[in-house]
């Protein structure tokens, strides 16, 4: 454990390299099946991370783990080895609670060592409970108050307009983080300077904190109202990686895009799935048992 | 009707002139842009009271507006910087550091890009314009950031060496751009250092360390002490942060009380500063000290008028002067 940055690992980004050739060449039902062997395996670790840790956010991170596979496994041009390249894709996790998706998917491909993954939220780990980019390789801005991370993603993806790059921007956000005013600002402000390089998620898992999100401040008619701001939007399930991969396309209108993924938070999970408590509830050890037995 | 703004300030009995230094910072901004392509400016509708009317119309990509959204200009700021982009976001400083508080704390100082922050019209530039539109509490607020710079200069050369040091050395930055005019104080030839002080008048008895708009106010306080047989020693302090430690402790060792002077609350800005580390630090002498800012919601007055008010003034730093000298 340290606090220096993570140092990438050559074997995991072999693995992971060799995953995005097959699924290059593969058809769109070879793809779907390829990433949810892959979202599953992330599961397992998700659960063993937060287990291991004591703490986390595992109702979200299992919400949000399918649209982050597909991002990484099948979408981002990016290169693990190199992560600070300029011609790289964008990917902000705006809802850095789920940290703990993002450090089983980094690791995965190889921004870092999986060794470290136990070392989440222990004294002095780079992994903190949200995201650091100054420890952890592939983290592009550091989240966790919610409604930064659309604000970044814009410039980001301004820059790459003035730079002339052809790379895009993806920015995760939960829904409930749509309460958030600084959101607006910058659904506006993509829409104004026709951000077609950007494309917004918000993973639709109808939960928050405290209560379902239509309890607590009702987003709906989210798809009309991200309209109005001038995005292309598209509305799927969040768990349907043939609709994922479809969505997570270019705009073809010249405005950005936002995806709407209809999620089920701690999908995959029967006990878990849906369920307010488990917003960053910690599973038993018996739990923890029945868990892996239902993803295996 | 304002109170009509002197075109003059005087030190020692010479009237020296005085400057908007948004007009320098504008022109050293444009200079070197034309130079260097990663340099932007974000601004929320404030093209005008930044003065970057010239910085668009030569570079209208480069100037990049996002309306009246300060949360979302300092995150944009950030991705561009996460690019390369050298940003410099422009807004008046009471909703830069106050409104957008969280995306500097978070986007900027703990993810360490390189956003370069500038404050325009800060302080009590505003006037009559009131509270809300006074940004004295900025040198609290980002002083609590670990790895943000802050930057208060006092006349068109310091605009000019920090607007070049951002773009030599980008990292997080919070740099004030006064309106409110001042004479240039600067000695021919000093160095800008990053962290340092600059000495602009030696003196053995007191030292007075004064910041921005502050500066020209202490010089003129140290001329009249002079002719009541009292040597004060001015430093400018360029740097709120990275703070010069050593100036300070000379200043505890060398001269027998210190006086610090601030166009900003005096609840955690350069004197609560300097006042920690006299207090704190093993090297430092425990010498008598006074705070001069301001301590209240302001009253409608102009900005001469605010100073006043609140005694930051020549006469006053000199009364405080002696007032921690008799206690020496």
């Amino acid at each position: 454990m340290s606090q220096a940055k993570l140092a990438a690992n050559p074997a995991a980004i072999a693995t992971w390299q060799a995953f995005r050739d097959q699924f290059a060449k593969a058809n769109l039902q070879e793809r779907a099946a390829m990433l949810k062997n892959r979202a599953d395996l992330s599961r397992r670790g998700i659960i063993t991370t937060i287990e291991s840790a004591g703490q986390g956010h595992i109702g979200g991170d299992l919400s949000v783990i399918d649209v982050m596979t597909t991002l990484f496994y099948g979408v981002l041009n990016i290169n693990p080895a190199n992560p600070t390249d300029n011609n790289r894709d964008r990917f902000i996790l705006s809802k850095g609670h789920c940290s703990a998706a993002l450090y089983v998917t980094l690791a995965s491909a190889g921004f870092f060592s999986e060794s470290e993954l136990p070392t989440f939220m222990q004294p002095y780990s780079a992994l903190n409970g949200h995201p650091n980019r100054n420890k952890v390789p592939g983290v592009e801005t550091n989240t966790g108050p919610l409604g930064h991370g659309l604000p970044v993603a814009v410039g980001t993806a301004i820059a790459a307009r003035l730079q002339g790059r052809a790379d895009r921007t993806f920015v995760i956000m939960g829904d409930g983080e749509m309460q958030e005013g600084s959101n607006w600002e910058a659904l506006m402000s993509a829409s104004h300077f026709g951000l077609s390089n950007l494309t917004a998620i918000v993973d639709r898992n109808r939960l928050q904190q405290g209560a379902r999100t239509e309890d607590t401040n009702g987003l709906d008619p989210l798809d009309e109202k991200l309209e109005s701001f001038g995005l292309e939007v598209r509305m799927i399930d969040g768990h349907d990686f043939e609709a994922l991969l479809k969505a997570l396309e270019p705009s073809t209108t010249g405005k950005p895009v936002a995806i709407i993924a209809n999620t089920l938070k701690g999908k995959g999970i029967s006990f878990i799935e849906d369920r307010v408590e488990w917003h960053h509830k910690v599973p038993s050890t018996d739990q923890v048992r029945l868990a892996l037995e239902e993803l295996s | 009707m304002s109170a009509p703004t002197p075109n003059s300030y005087n030190i020692a009995g010479e009237d020296l002139p005085v400057f908007d230094n948004r007009v320098a910072f504008a022109e050293k901004l444009i200079e070197l842009a034309r130079k260097d392509s990663r340099i932007v400016a974000v601004v929320n509708d404030s093209v005008g009271s930044s003065n970057l009317g010239a910085f668009r119309e030569e570079f209208p990509d480069r100037l990049i507006n996002v309306g009246i959204a300060e949360q979302n200009m300092v995150g944009v700021g950030a991705g561009l910087a996460n690019a390369g982009m050298i940003p410099f976001v422009c807004a008046a400083g009471p909703f830069l550091s106050g409104r957008a508080t969280e995306q500097v704390k978070a986007d900027v100082a703990y993810s360490q890009l390189p956003v370069i922050l500038c404050a325009m019209s800060p302080g009590m530039a505003y006037g009559e314009l009131g509270p809300t539109h006074h940004s004295v509490e900025d040198l609290s607020w980002m002083r609590a950031l670990p790895g943000l710079d802050i930057i208060v200069p006092a006349d068109e050369q310091q605009i000019r060496d920090a607007v070049e040091a951002a773009v030599a050395n980008p990292r997080p930055m919070y740099i004030r751009v006064g309106r409110h005019k001042v004479p240039n104080t600067t000695p021919a030839g000093a160095k800008f250092e990053r962290g340092k002080f600059v000495t602009v008048r030696e003196g053995s008895d007191v030292s007075i360390i004064a910041t921005g708009s502050m500066v020209s106010r202490a010089l003129s306080a140290a001329a009249t002490l002079a002719e009541q047989g009292v040597s004060a020693r001015v430093l400018n302090a360029t740097f709120i942060a990275p703070l010069d430690q050593q100036a300070i402790i000379d200043a505890s060792t060398g001269t027998r009380a210190i006086v610090t002077v601030e166009e900003a609350n005096v609840s955690g800005g350069l004197g609560a500063a300097v006042a920690s580390l006299v207090a704190t630090s093993p090297e430092a002498g425990r010498v008598p000290m006074a705070i001069i800012g301001t301590n209240d919601w302001s009253p409608t007055l102009s900005t001469d008028g605010l100073y006043e008010h609140f005694g930051l003034t020549a006469a006053n730093i000199v009364a405080k002067a002696k007032e921690v000298l008799s206690r020496a």
